[in-house]
């Protein structure tokens, strides 16, 4: 994807960071270079252990790259501690400090700005409003629930109008409803303050529905950045296609290729053409990957590109899941949106044939 | 199943309760009596209280054990902070393990053999340098010995503590010793207090180290009480000993519901 115009707010440039030393010596990053513009809502996801909190524990002062240089606004920030970084930080566990009343929270960054008296207060007032939370301020963060404090720990790390606000899983702790709404209610204070956030998740729906752009990372690498469109429709490796969403996953041959799209030869020889990434040169065996809703169940098996036979039908309420065992011996799951007017039944043990919607396959790394 | 209901387990509670507290409950009763002996009731009397708040030996001790036990309660426990904040929060250091050794050892050795090296040390700096610090020699030795209880609480409540905290504090901009003052002191009080208050229980009741130690006109209330005992008794001792056992319930009354207020 070209790069689009834009100021950078935070550039990554080939951090590594090693931790232990000796024959210990796990590198957590490795070689990370990465670009966040400005107003940007971006996350970094990935599994447990990929290195995306590393990347944000370093980028908020609490650890220190082993190489490379990270540039707040072309200013390297990589040496500084973490009380004189423009950046402030919502965590996973909240932090908030239980001695003190909700108000003196969310104030205490100011206050170790050194800023009058005046403007906190106006500004504390403020955030208190931004995150409806005024009716609470002078209560201790003990006495708050669990959404509440979430709040608070937001509004804390916002007061200071940071250049950049770090979450790291923030709302991991929360239950499902309340973490729907906090979805949401994160992406209306990130257009109101207009601040760059930097979203830590494991979560790859919460990924898709909140980013502008998203940094797939596993084991110390970032494996490709994009939209969540570009991430989910065209996925550069495996195991981005794998970790995000489900894939049905199909061996086939190439027989032909032009920039971009290859012929691929499937064991029942019927063909398709397939898309595959920049930078990639797909030859012989390959792995074919097609998300389960760009494909169609056929009742004729003749009409489909590749058959089989039904094997469980799944209903989802909004969607059904059809798995097919292919005549190949491969599982393939066909995903279909239901809906009033589309009756068509089929019933489990019956042949069916499996049509792709146009550009559908796309041949990937392993 | 529940210890509880084991055979014989109430009894036997029950001896151990009373192995434990009847002695002292005599003695607090005897401390009323109006006879002259400590052994033989004749009436309830105050008068033992009275003489006893009148006894300048008694006052004088009290005022020594005061100076000594709030001098090395306080110190100690300054001592005891700062050692585990240092071995806490900072990065781990070659002889970590060590210095926590060191610093429990005393809680281990047998307490005579502690009271005899510091006679020795004493002894040792009085005749090579000729010097000798008085009662000054008392408030070192039990602020020596008082550092371990004083640790133990504090480093308990510092390891409890949510380190994500202090990063927060850095976060928001909070330099470290801002953090300090503002974040891990606060939420370190409570531990403090307990510490200082086992400290000075500690010393309060000292004998062992005390009666090596001390020089002339240096009493304290236990060596006071250890000095009566060796005449002919009268119940003002016992009116004594209830003072000193009333204010140890207090302090550890005070450490206790400190603690119990830090774990809610």
């Amino acid at each position: 994807m070209p790069e689009q115009p834009g100021k950078n707010a935070i550039e990554v440039r080939g951090v590594r960071k090693v931790f232990g030393t000796g024959e210990n010596q796990v590198a957590a990053l490795d070689t990370v270079s990465v670009s966040i513009r400005e107003n940007e809502f971006f996350t970094l996801l990935g599994p447990s252990g990929c290195g995306k909190t590393t990347l944000l524990r370093l980028i908020a002062g609490f650890d220190f790259p082993t190489a490379g240089e990270i540039l707040l606004h072309g200013q390297d920030i990589a040496p500084l501690p973490p009380f004189k970084r423009p950046v402030n930080t919502v965590f996973q566990s909240y932090a908030l400090f239980p001695h003190m009343t909700v108000a003196q929270n969310i104030g205490f960054g100011l206050e170790m700005l050194g800023r009058p008296k005046a403007e906190i207060e106006a500004r504390v007032a403020q955030m208190l409003k931004l995150v409806k939370m005024e009716a609470l301020k002078a209560r201790r963060t003990s006495q708050i629930s669990g959404g509440q404090q979430q709040r608070v720990a937001l509004a804390r790390a916002l007061a200071p109008q940071p250049k950049v606000l770090l979450l790291d899983e923030p709302l991991s702790a929360l239950d499902y409803k309340l973490r729907k709404e906090m979805q949401i209610e994160l992406k209306r204070l990130q257009n109101e303050t207009g601040i760059t956030f930097i979203f830590v998740t494991h979560d790859q729906e919460e990924a898709l529905t909140m980013s502008d752009r998203i940094a797939v990372m596993s084991a110390g690498k970032i494996l490709q950045v994009g939209t969540p469109r570009d991430i989910y429709d065209r996925p550069a490796e495996r195991f981005v296609a794998d970790f995000i969403g489900e894939t049905n996953f199909l061996p086939g041959t190439v027989v032909s290729k032009k920039p971009g799209v290859a012929t691929v030869k499937f064991a029942s020889s019927a063909t398709i053409s397939a898309g595959y990434p920049e930078g990639f040169d797909p030859t012989g065996e390959v792995t074919l990957v097609v998300r389960p809703e760009h494909a169609d169940l056929v009742p004729d098996p003749a009409k489909g590109t590749i058959a089989g036979t039904l094997s469980n039908i799944v209903y989802f309420g909004t969607d059904t899941h059809y798995h097919v065992k292919l005549d190949g011996g491969e599982n393939f799951i066909v995903r279909h949106q239901n809906s009033r007017s589309s009756p068509v039944t089929f019933a489990t043990g019956a042949k069916v044939g499996i049509q792709f919607e146009e550009d559908a396959a796309r041949v990937l790394k392993d | 199943m529940d210890i509880k209901d084991q055979p014989g387990f109430r009894s036997v509670a029950i001896i151990c309760l009373l192995v434990l507290y009847v002695p002292v409950l005599i003695l607090m009763v005897f401390s009323f009596n109006s006879g002259s002996l400590v052994t033989h009731w004749e009436g309830v009397t105050l008068k033992w209280y009275g003489s006893a708040f009148l006894n300048e030996e008694f006052h004088s001790a009290a005022r020594n054990t005061l100076i000594i036990s709030v001098t090395a309660t306080i110190v100690s426990t300054i001592c005891a902070t700062l050692a585990a904040i240092g071995m806490t929060r900072v990065k781990p250091w070659r002889g970590l393990a060590a210095a926590f050794m060191v610093i429990n050892l005393p809680l281990m050795v047998p307490e005579i053999i502690t009271a005899v090296a510091t006679l020795s040390f004493f002894a040792l700096i009085a005749g090579a340098f000729g010097l000798n610090f008085g009662i000054g020699n008392l408030i070192f030795a039990h602020t020596v010995f008082c550092i371990p209880f004083a640790y133990m609480p504090i480093r308990a409540r510092l390891e409890d503590m949510d380190l994500t905290l202090e990063y927060a504090a850095a976060d928001l901009y909070a330099t470290p010793w801002n953090a300090f003052k503002r974040i891990t002191l606060p939420l370190l009080v409570p531990g403090i207090m307990s510490g200082a208050a086992l400290a000075f229980i500690v010393s309060f009741d000292d004998f062992t180290i005390t009666q090596l130690v001390a020089g002339p006109g240096q009493t304290t209330l236990p060596l006071y009480i250890w000095n009566q005992i060796r005449r002919p008794m009268t119940p003002e001792i016992n009116a004594i000993s209830t003072i000193l056992l009333l204010v140890s319930i207090l302090f550890v009354s005070v450490s206790f519901l400190i603690a119990r207020r830090r774990a809610k």
